[in-house]
């Protein structure tokens, strides 16, 4: 019984993508490949306990979900013959890619496809490729399942009527595709990572353990792509850190405060193996590369290497010269030249940043060391007031409750 | 499957020589690629007359159906295979009219 339940867990979670890309390729039509895959997992919800796992889950999966969807459609031809929906457009990549023509990949790039909305795709991607049930993602994004619902709907009826193709990318457009999807990625990471709203529990671990697996899948069918590791190493070096990085009183613990011992040993030594491999191909990194790099420094030995650190921050700079990055490179010089370099640098960010909680957070944090106690209170003050996250709110007000006269 | 481009405008007769020769460029490599289904300027929306023929009599108003702060300046109908071929296209088409375009899906008949 149990063990039915554990196969029929480790099935959705290795085999739901599949199941759905394979019969949205061959019915033409995503809303028949999802219904049709969540029948078939409940239909060997039901059967598993009682006939036993079948040998080969997957292929039982595949071939009771084709079996369901014929009968839809059939249900479906009979009450409304000429109400067919379109049919989706897909076709072999146009080029080799040196990666596996596999239609989880082309399930990704249309469900991350960038004539949707952000929200849609972030969505479409949970659903269609995750696996997670519609009053999951609506939970996990603060809103009502029937909104949830809706969006959904909305992002296939403009597949369908737009027709975005179910198609890998082109070589030539292959790095901007996937640069598109690994924001969606990231997205859902930050979501369950920082959590923001008031009453969240400040780590919303599945959302975070969710954009992991998605991350490993896209590496797994995209294994020459460098950004789409960096991602995967970026989210692993970051999620190893998570159970040192909230205190019991709920507060978030700087990284010079955690207490390595409590840090996931075989994350940090899989994101550490990836950002290896990214650096001995010799080419150039992008942006994920570059943050997970700057985060194995992080968790490489005792203490933080700022030096490292700046000199990552400062090729970052030059691909993204973007207020958030500057000032992270800020904080960096802060640590390594000491705080009046990093306060000069900060401040010259204020046109930008004035209304995010970090800038403030980070002046906060340069001003106390400088002794500038009234100043660094009124940043923590202008800190508090903006940041989003429970656990950030609380470190904040800790740190402003510390300072000394 | 074919797509109405329109044109996004926000001032009156705003197309300049220069703009009408990129146009007509593109439009040449439309329909040598097999895209061009029509193409077509529109007057300004001020131009317009709404008419209501549902009733007995036919109801007409001066203007525009909906005041907006855009409209479409022109237009374009393209075939293309699927959405990632009209956006191709119509990257160009921008560029050529200087524009943003928005790109619209027509019902096959």
């Amino acid at each position: 019984m149990s063990d039915a339940r554990e196969a029929l867990t480790r099935a959705h979670r290795e085999e739901w993508a599949r199941v759905v890309a394979t019969l949205a390729k061959r019915f033409g039509h995503l809303g028949t490949a999802e219904d049709a895959a969540a029948e078939a997992f409940a239909t060997a919800a039901e059967r598993w306990p009682e006939d036993g796992v079948p040998p080969n889950p997957g292929a039982w999966l595949t071939t009771t979900a084709t079996r369901k969807a014929i009968d839809q459609i059939r249900r479906d031809s009979k009450r409304d013959g000429k109400h067919r929906e379109a049919r989706l457009v897909s076709s072999a990549p146009a080029e080799p890619l040196g990666a596996v023509d596999d239609d989880r990949l082309r399930l990704i790039f249309i469900c991350c496809h960038p004539a949707l909305a952000m929200e849609a795709r972030v969505a479409l991607t949970l659903r269609m490729v995750g696996g997670l049930a519609v009053p999951e993602i609506a939970r996990a994004f603060l809103v009502q399942d029937t909104a949830m619902s809706a969006r959904i709907t909305r992002a296939k009826a403009k597949i369908a009527a737009a027709r975005i193709p179910y198609r890998i990318p082109s070589a030539a457009d292959l790095p901007e595709r996937v640069s598109g999807v690994l924001a969606v990625l990231y997205l859902v990471f930050n979501e369950g990572y920082l959590a923001t709203g008031p009453g969240t529990a400040p780590v919303r671990d599945d959302l975070a353990a969710e954009a992991i697996r998605l991350a490993r899948l896209l590496h797994e069918l995209l294994p020459d792509d460098g950004e789409a590791t960096g991602m995967l190493a970026l989210m692993l070096l970051t999620d190893a850190r998570r159970a040192a990085r909230v205190s019991a009183s709920g507060g978030l613990v700087p990284l010079d405060e955690q207490d390595r011992s409590r840090w996931d040993a075989a994350r940090i030594a899989e994101g550490h193996a990836l950002v290896r491999e990214r650096l001995a191909s010799g080419e150039a990194p992008g942006r994920y590369q570059l943050l997970a790099a700057v985060n194995a420094v992080h968790t490489d030995g005792d203490a933080t290497d700022w030096t490292q650190v700046v000199a990552l921050y400062d090729q970052l700079v030059r691909l993204d010269g973007s207020p958030v990055v500057r000032l992270n490179r800020a904080v960096a010089v802060g640590e390594c030249d000491g705080p009046h370099v990093g306060l000069a640098l900060v401040d010259a960010l204020e046109p930008d940043l004035a209304g995010y909680h970090g800038f403030h957070a980070a002046r906060a944090n340069l001003l106390r060391r400088l002794g500038r106690t009234a100043e660094a209170r009124d940043a923590y003050d202008a800190a508090i007031a903006l940041a989003g996250n429970t656990a950030e709110t609380a470190f904040l007000q800790r740190r402003r409750d510390g300072l000394q006269g | 499957m074919q797509y109405l481009v329109n044109v996004i405008d926000h001032r009156s007769n705003s197309g300049t020589d220069e703009e009408m020769v990129a146009i007509d460029a593109f439009n040449d490599r439309l329909r040598a690629g097999g895209h061009w289904v029509f193409a077509g300027g529109l007057a300004d929306p001020t131009a317009s007359t709404v008419v209501d023929g549902r009733g007995e009599s036919p109801v007409l108003t001066d203007g525009p159906f909906a005041e907006t702060k855009e409209w479409a300046a022109g237009l374009w109908i393209i075939e293309a295979p699927d959405l990632d071929a009209a956006l191709a296209l119509m990257t160009e088409g921008s560029k050529a009219c200087n524009r943003r375009l928005e790109v619209r899906p027509l019902y096959a008949g």
